[in-house]
């Protein structure tokens, strides 16, 4: 089911927590709504739920009005960050309650919950409370609780950001997984840019309430819309007038055309990459991003001089 | 050692100011033994008396909790013009005292009353009757409920409730499956102080009820009209009978306290 914002504004007070916002959600994709804290992420995603109501604008799902319609009727799942686990009930009870208030047969609610008690990978804790879960394993049986129903829409607002680093990890690889099985339309908030890069296929950059860009992860992180956007999405440098990523600077041990000079102040090896701090002629700093090989090949040493140059398509922006 | 002290300390506050009268009332019921304390009991105007406390009890309680619970969501959950008047109003009864409450009972269903005259125009009886009765003790025990659910329904959040909408349950599904049984341990001590303060009413009743023996006298008026008629027997098994009421509720209390906190 596609899902279609259309111009929302909404005002808790004096904040304003969503400025005239407008995005469109593909049917079966899987959408990151992606900003810092107080950036009105949250607020469009339980907009889209019907958990709150817009001052303005309106809500189309599946190509019908849906602004006035109360949570209940709108086919969604929801997914909050702290699990909202009803706990006192058993997760087999929690997954059932969605198919329970819609009265269906016993045996068919026995059956979908089985099902999803093996897809969340639940099946040993089907008697346990909630209290007697660990954070992942919650957040598990909460999505299986919002499948139940089999939604048209699932929404997860900061769904992993309780968890630590590890398990976070492994949900989200989870979750990638499960969507390409299910292909419910799912949206989700998050304010890691990692996680969203990672898992969707389309993300929304907010910021102070508006929609700064929307597009696929390689679209916003190759062509940001907005300085906003591009520090966002992930490291930006300054070299020689030219905007450009950290591992789009090629380092060269004698200058050339367009090479700026600067010294290595630090060199860091990350594994992967090996990470070099940088003073150009002017003080500026510039971090740079080096494979392994690269690395071994150049051996930087504090106190070199080096020349660093933009790979010449990478160049973000110029720089005012 | 201070700390020996200040454990006697309150143990001995705690004897010389409740156990101590309470063993005394005790002792005096039974000094006679069973017999006279039960046939004090069984008189007809004090079973009356105790029948009637029940019948008010059995009113005021259940009114209390729905009044009680509907108030402590609208207060939580909602927001509405009003509300921090309807917040401060519903703890007014323990700030006023009961015989307030009854004079003002009196101003509004006396015969000079707002609603006096007319009520009396239709045959309907609600000064020294059962309703007056009611309305009072309806009123001295209205916070209870409401008091408790309040802090329980602010610390659950709204969490449950708006993962139970989303999830396709109605307003009404949502509060059966979900709130009810989150606060139900709040409610139920609510309920049990609400009862305590049915049963143990005595100024606001005394006030609107006109003490009529064996129609209108509750078990504390009794107590009072007892001892006044110098029959001490009669009046201390009815305050055996309050007191051990008062030793159930405490009792139901701890349990409930207790299962509040395993739950």
């Amino acid at each position: 089911m596609s899902i279609l914002v259309r111009n929302v504004s909404k005002r808790f007070g004096d904040f304003v927590a969503l400025d005239d916002v407008s995005l469109e959600v593909e049917s079966g994709s899987l959408t990151a709504l992606l900003g810092p804290s107080g950036s009105g992420k949250s607020t469009l995603l339980r907009i889209v739920a019907g958990l709150e109501a817009p001052d303005t604008g309106e809500i189309v799902l599946a190509g019908k009005d849906a602004t006035a319609l109360a949570p209940q009727k709108r086919n969604v799942g929801f997914v909050f960050q702290h699990y909202a686990a009803f706990k006192h009930m058993t997760v087999r009870e929690n997954i059932a309650f969605g198919l329970r208030v819609r009265k269906r047969p016993k045996s068919e609610i026995d059956e979908r919950v089985d099902e999803l008690l093996g897809l969340v990978q639940l099946h040993g804790f089907a008697d346990r409370y909630p209290g007697q879960l660990s954070g992942g394993q919650r957040q598990r049986m909460a999505l299986a609780r919002a499948l139940a129903p089999e939604p048209q829409v699932l929404l997860l607002d900061e769904p992993f950001g309780a968890l630590d680093a590890r398990v976070r990890a492994e949900l989200r690889d989870w979750l990638r997984r499960l969507h390409d099985v299910v292909h419910v339309t799912t949206v989700f908030v998050t304010h890691d840019q990692e996680e969203a890069m990672e898992i969707s296929d389309q993300i929304a950059v907010l910021n102070h309430g508006r929609i700064e860009q929307a597009g696929t992860p390689r679209d916003l992180y190759d062509r940001p819309a907005s300085e906003f956007v591009m520090t966002f999405l992930g490291d930006a440098n300054v070299v020689g007038g030219a905007l450009v990523r950290p591992h789009d600077i090629e380092l060269l041990a004698a200058p050339e055309e367009d090479a700026v000079e600067a010294m290595v102040v630090r060199v860091t090896f990350l594994g992967r990459d090996a990470k070099l701090e940088l003073h150009d002629a002017d003080g500026g700093e510039i971090v740079v991003l080096l494979t392994r090989d690269r690395a071994e090949e150049l051996q930087p040493w504090r106190g070199q001089t080096v020349w660093a140059r933009p790979k010449r398509d990478r160049v973000l922006a110029r720089a005012g | 050692m201070p700390r020996h002290a200040l454990r006697l300390a309150a143990l001995g506050y705690l004897a010389a100011i409740l156990v101590g009268p309470l063993a005394i009332v005790f002792w005096r019921t039974f000094e006679n033994g069973f017999g006279p304390a039960w046939s004090a009991l069984t008189t007809p105007e004090t079973a009356h008396a105790l029948k009637l406390t029940l019948i008010v009890t059995a009113i005021a309680v259940p009114v209390n909790t729905v009044f009680g619970v509907v108030c402590a969501i609208a207060i939580v959950r909602r927001r509405f013009p009003g509300k921090g008047f309807l917040n401060a109003f519903i703890d007014l009864p323990l700030a006023l005292s009961p015989v307030v409450v009854g004079l003002s009972l009196y101003l509004l269903y006396g015969r000079e009353g707002w609603f006096g005259g007319w009520l009396a125009k239709h045959g309907i009886e609600v000064l020294f009757a059962l309703p007056a009765i009611a309305i009072a003790t309806v009123f001295v025990s209205l916070p209870f409920v409401a008091r408790e659910v309040v802090p329980t329904l602010r610390e659950i959040g709204d969490e449950q409730e708006q993962a139970a909408r989303t999830l396709g349950a109605s307003g009404w599904q949502t509060f059966r499956r979900i709130t009810l049984p989150s606060i139900r341990w709040a409610v139920v001590y609510g309920v049990i102080l609400t009862t305590a303060r049915c049963l143990g009413e005595y100024g606001a009743v005394a006030a609107v009820s006109g003490r009529i023996q064996g129609r209108t006298e509750t078990a504390t008026l009794r107590v009072q009209e007892r001892y006044e008629s110098f029959d001490l027997a009669g009046a201390y098994a009815i305050a055996i009978v309050l007191a051990l009421a008062a030793l159930a509720v405490l009792a139901a209390l701890t349990l409930s306290k207790s299962r509040a906190r395993a739950a």
